[in-house]
């Protein structure tokens, strides 16, 4: 339907696309883009509009509904999940990675904690300050 | 409102192809066997000259195979069955339209033909397709032939679409154009498409299933995510007399220093320890593209190996 969707997908990207879709509809959620409640397209629709197999966001969105992200009613379709937190939980999550990400690229490159911490709050203060 | 998510049964597969050959004098297909579940988008991909067109045709009934038998949206196919056909749309860029007439002209004939005409949907892939009812078919280019055909064939609703290599030679944005039409049709789970391509870029995306096809023979069937989860590159570090392990569907591809790259078509959890026990050190164990999973398929296949 569109290449600028609100889900973009990459074949460049390594993760696999059912992952692609997974990350960024958390992603969503963790924003405040998709709010409880919030329809979300059929599993054809949605493949339809991504130019993406049906096979693919069908495991997307039940790993979606394992992880408690999204709610799928029989012939009704699918809401994100109308749960306290969720919001809260997803954004824990990205912090969560990103920090990871951070961290093994510092010990991958021999950082000390303290290092690594210093490098942190420098970071942190810029961003206060706005863009570096 | 019972949904089977067992194997599929006959009712479930669009289409199915059991030990098919068909010999010609210079081509041989060899015991082809590979089915299609309803409601999916099925690649077949193949270098030129590996039988995707012949096994198309098989398909349409156009060409009848030395043995074997094939099924189609629950028949099984011969010349007789006309039925069954009204329910197909087959689209090869063999198939000539008639030069001197209009799009429009085209779209008349065919709806006399074909009771299922939809006609407000043909009205719509006109204009999503840029294309323009009174001009003639001489005038067009390749790509505008290519969607005028694909149109004519998918405003009948045809609930088993056979497409052989419908985005050949198409520049990136009519491209673009046919496979979100392509993508429309599977909006609907009971319309299947199966797809030619010797091209994995173009299908990649929407394909659910792939079938793999080389000099007549089957190289592997199976769900797209299953090709991509089984298929690995490794890099491993090892000392010089270390030997490759026996591990099903491993093979050394390339040496630098201590530095060892290899592929592998049937990954398993434990394979990362194996490895490490036979003296390595892994580096990094990375996802193929369907590409290079296509072109390791068939080369391993050619050098008689299998998998």
């Amino acid at each position: 339907m569109t290449i600028h969707s609100w889900i973009t997908i990459s074949l460049s990207d390594p993760l696999p696309l059912y992952l692609q879709v997974i990350e960024q509809v958390k992603r969503r959620v963790a924003v405040g883009d998709l709010k409880p409640g919030t329809e979300l397209p059929s599993i054809r629709q949605l493949a339809s509009q991504l130019q993406v197999s049906v096979i693919t966001i069908k495991r997307a969105y039940l790993e979606l509904e394992r992880d408690g992200v999204i709610v799928t009613r029989q012939g009704k379709g699918s809401v994100v999940a109308e749960r306290p937190g969720l919001q809260v939980a997803m954004q824990e999550r990205e912090l969560k990675d990103r920090l990871t990400q951070a961290a093994d690229l510092g010990l991958l490159l021999g950082k000390s904690k303290t290092e690594m911490q210093r490098r942190m709050a420098e970071a942190y203060e810029q961003s206060q300050k706005g863009k570096p | 409102m019972n949904t089977v998510l067992a194997t599929p049964t006959d009712n479930q597969l669009a289409a199915s192809l059991s030990h098919v050959s068909k010999t010609y004098k210079h081509f041989k297909l060899q015991d082809l066997s590979f089915s299609l579940e309803r409601g999916t988008v099925a690649g077949l991909i193949g270098p030129n000259g590996a039988g995707k067109s012949t096994t198309m045709r098989i398909l349409m009934g156009l060409v009848h195979p030395n043995s074997g038998t094939v099924q189609v949206l629950g028949q099984p196919i011969s010349s007789s069955q006309a039925s069954a056909k009204q329910d197909i749309g087959y689209y090869s860029e063999d198939m000539r339209l008639y030069k001197p007439e209009s799009i429009l002209w085209h779209m008349q004939f065919v709806r006399s033909l074909y009771p299922s005409w939809d006609d407000a949907y043909a009205r719509e892939l006109l204009d999503r397709f840029g294309l323009i009812e009174q001009q003639a078919i001489k005038g067009l280019s390749h790509g505008q032939r290519v969607k005028a055909m694909l149109l004519l064939i998918l405003a009948r609703r045809p609930k088993f679409l056979i497409l052989d290599e419908p985005t050949n030679g198409l520049d990136p944005v009519a491209k673009h154009e046919v496979l979100t039409e392509l993508m429309r049709v599977v909006e609907d789970p009971d319309r299947t498409i199966l797809y030619s391509s010797h091209n994995t870029a173009d299908i990649e995306k929407i394909c659910d299933s792939i079938t793999f096809i080389d000099r007549g023979r089957l190289i592997a069937s199976d769900n797209r995510d299953s090709f991509l989860e089984q298929w690995k590159r490794i890099k491993l570090h090892a000392p010089e007399t270390w030997q490759t392990p026996s591990i099903r569907g491993l093979r050394l591809e390339s040496t630098f220093h201590q530095l060892r790259i290899l592929s592998l078509s049937h990954f398993r959890d434990e394979i990362p320890a194996e490895l490490q026990s036979s003296g390595a050190t892994i580096e990094a164990i990375d996802p193929m593209s369907l590409e290079e999973i296509f072109v390791s398929s068939v080369m391993r296949g050619r050098e008689g190996e299998g998998s």
